[in-house]
């Protein structure tokens, strides 16, 4: 294969769950995760370019000065006649992925529907709560324009909404996420398995799931372990555990729960708590509550990763930060700027993970090297959708810290 | 096939969250919505017209479930996946030359013309 091209959507690995693409909807997702590619690299150096060239001087000449914020390069730059149209084609190809995605899904939901249930009627992989409500930041705007987010749905009880995140995750990250779209897992899997060799994790939570395609790959790996995916979306978790079924994976639950709220699980529980490309879609609000009850549920020596885009922080081009803060302004992001923007550790080490404790990693995907070549990056890389993450990990202290040590004797 | 919906009119449901705007008239950006979902058609259209071209290659002759069905092997993938990224480059033409001209600006050529018709 071609070493830089993502191979035809009719290669990819397939599960029982996965609805099936006709010849031209398979073709158009084709198209997609090319163009997809060519808006990120071949154009999309353009955006710097522009910027450099004329945003940035006109900028000068008005204020006498430097932008000091991205706030203020986003502004500038979408007066720029090229940055706006990037900025509409690139919309376009997100919204052309949902619609495509929905009528592969949609025209036969009937038969996704009822595989699902039986998938969910026999595993016992599923396990929904109805009193759980969804929050706002799931449901104030629908997540990277997908209609529905991924709490809606056509009619009660239906998969549409995970099945059409399944059924064209491809052609989002131009084929950068692997066969089944679970780069990100096989990718944090290979972390733990090369950094903490022999670790027999006996209870892994993976907080806000989606369609559990990052948490399958736990399971599968850990099959000794108990691996419990929570999310608030029932119709995700409908679909992720008739897909996790469907893969044969056994020791995997699928529970409605959120992050915020742990209460059904015990202090101490967990080996690993996992959230991946999770914490961009909460709030600012809710963010340090779930940290919290992360630390609460997680054994001491226990470990909390996030896998997450790289975090801005001081030494991050201003430049950069405008062009990786695309997705919350222009693909319904509305709280990536802002979590991309906080200083993770310290609001990490508020909850409970001490500076001392933790660490930050870079994770690649790496997804079935015979079908696809490594995911661009530099100018290449697709900024919100590259499969080159940084991991935001933490080792929970062996022994309480002095401060909840005098609470708790208070 | 999916009874008691409306799977067209809903597959077309608009994600909630105002969209931005992109250019100053409305009109261009409607124009660029239809633009380059006619590219997309015509990129399936082709892939088609490839798959029929490969059948009857291989077999002589086609059915609808021959071409529904039509896998490629590695080979045709990256055949289609190339021919695929020359049809992108085409269609992008002026947007790819635009951000050369950002990159390696020209002065306009009636700079040229007056300097050239100077005795």
């Amino acid at each position: 294969m071609n070493d830089t091209l993502p191979p035809p959507y009719t290669a990819l690995q397939r599960h029982p769950m996965m609805p099936e693409a006709c010849h031209d909807e398979a073709a158009r997702f084709n198209f997609l995760t090319l163009f997809n590619r060519y808006l990120a690299g071949d154009i999309g150096r353009g955006n710097r370019i522009a910027y450099e060239t004329r945003v940035l001087p006109a900028f000068r000449d008005i204020h006498r000065r430097d932008p000091e914020t991205r706030e203020e390069i986003r502004l500038a730059m979408n007066q720029d006649p090229f940055h706006r149209v990037w900025s509409a084609l690139k919309r376009n190809s997100m919204e052309m992925r949902q619609q495509n995605g929905r009528q592969i899904v949609l025209r036969q939901i009937d038969e996704l529907d009822a595989r699902a249930r039986a998938f969910n009627e026999t595993s016992g992989l599923l396990e929904l709560d109805p009193s759980i409500e969804q929050p706002v930041y799931a449901a104030c705007v629908d997540i990277h324009c997908q209609p529905g987010g991924y709490h809606g749905g056509e009619r009660p009880y239906d998969v549409t909404v995970g099945a059409n995140y399944d059924v064209g995750l491809f052609a989002t990250t131009g084929g950068a996420l692997g066969s089944l779209n679970d780069g990100g897992g096989q990718a944090v899997v290979a972390w733990v398995k090369a950094n903490r060799p022999n670790w027999h994790p006996e209870r892994i939570l993976d907080v806000g799931c989606t369609v559990g395609h990052n948490a399958v790959p736990f399971a599968q790996h850990f099959p000794d372990a108990e691996v419990i995916a929570i999310d608030t979306a029932a119709a995700s978790l409908r679909y992720g555990a008739a897909r996790a079924a469907g893969l044969g994976a056994k020791n995997i639950r699928f529970v409605q729960a959120s992050g915020e709220d742990l209460s059904r699980f015990p202090d101490d529980h967990f080996d690993w708590v996992q959230t991946t490309m999770f914490l961009h879609e909460l709030s600012a609000e809710s963010m340090p509550r779930i940290l919290a009850e992360c630390r609460r549920v997680l054994k001491p020596g226990g470990l909390l990763l996030h896998v997450e885009q790289p975090q801005y922080g001081p030494d991050m081009p201003l430049y950069e930060q405008f062009i990786r803060d695309w997705d919350a302004y222009n693909n319904n992001e509305p709280f990536w700027s802002a979590m991309h923007g906080i200083d993770l550790k310290a609001i990490m080490e508020e909850a409970g993970f001490p500076i001392d404790h933790q660490f930050v990693t870079g994770v690649r995907a790496v997804p079935d090297k015979s079908l696809f070549p490594a995911s661009p990056d530099g100018e290449e890389e697709d900024y919100g959708r590259a499969a080159i993450w940084n991991a935001y990990g933490a080792w929970k202290p062996q022994t309480a810290s002095r401060v909840a040590a005098k609470e708790v004797s208070a | 096939m999916t009874q008691g919906l409306d799977w067209i009119a809903r597959s077309g449901a608009r994600a909630k969250g105002g969209r931005p705007a992109f250019f100053d008239e409305m009109a261009v950006d409607r124009l660029y919505s239809l633009a380059l979902s006619l590219t997309a058609e015509l990129a399936a259209t082709r892939e088609r017209l490839d798959t029929v071209e490969r059948l009857l290659e291989a077999q002589g002759s086609i059915s609808r479930d021959a071409i529904e069905n039509f896998m490629p092997d590695s080979e045709a993938g990256e055949e289609r996946g190339i021919a695929m990224r020359a049809y992108i480059a085409r269609v992008m033409r002026g947007f790819q030359q635009e951000v050369e001209a950002m990159e390696n600006p020209d002065p306009p050529v009636t700079d040229w013309v007056e300097r050239l018709s100077r005795g």
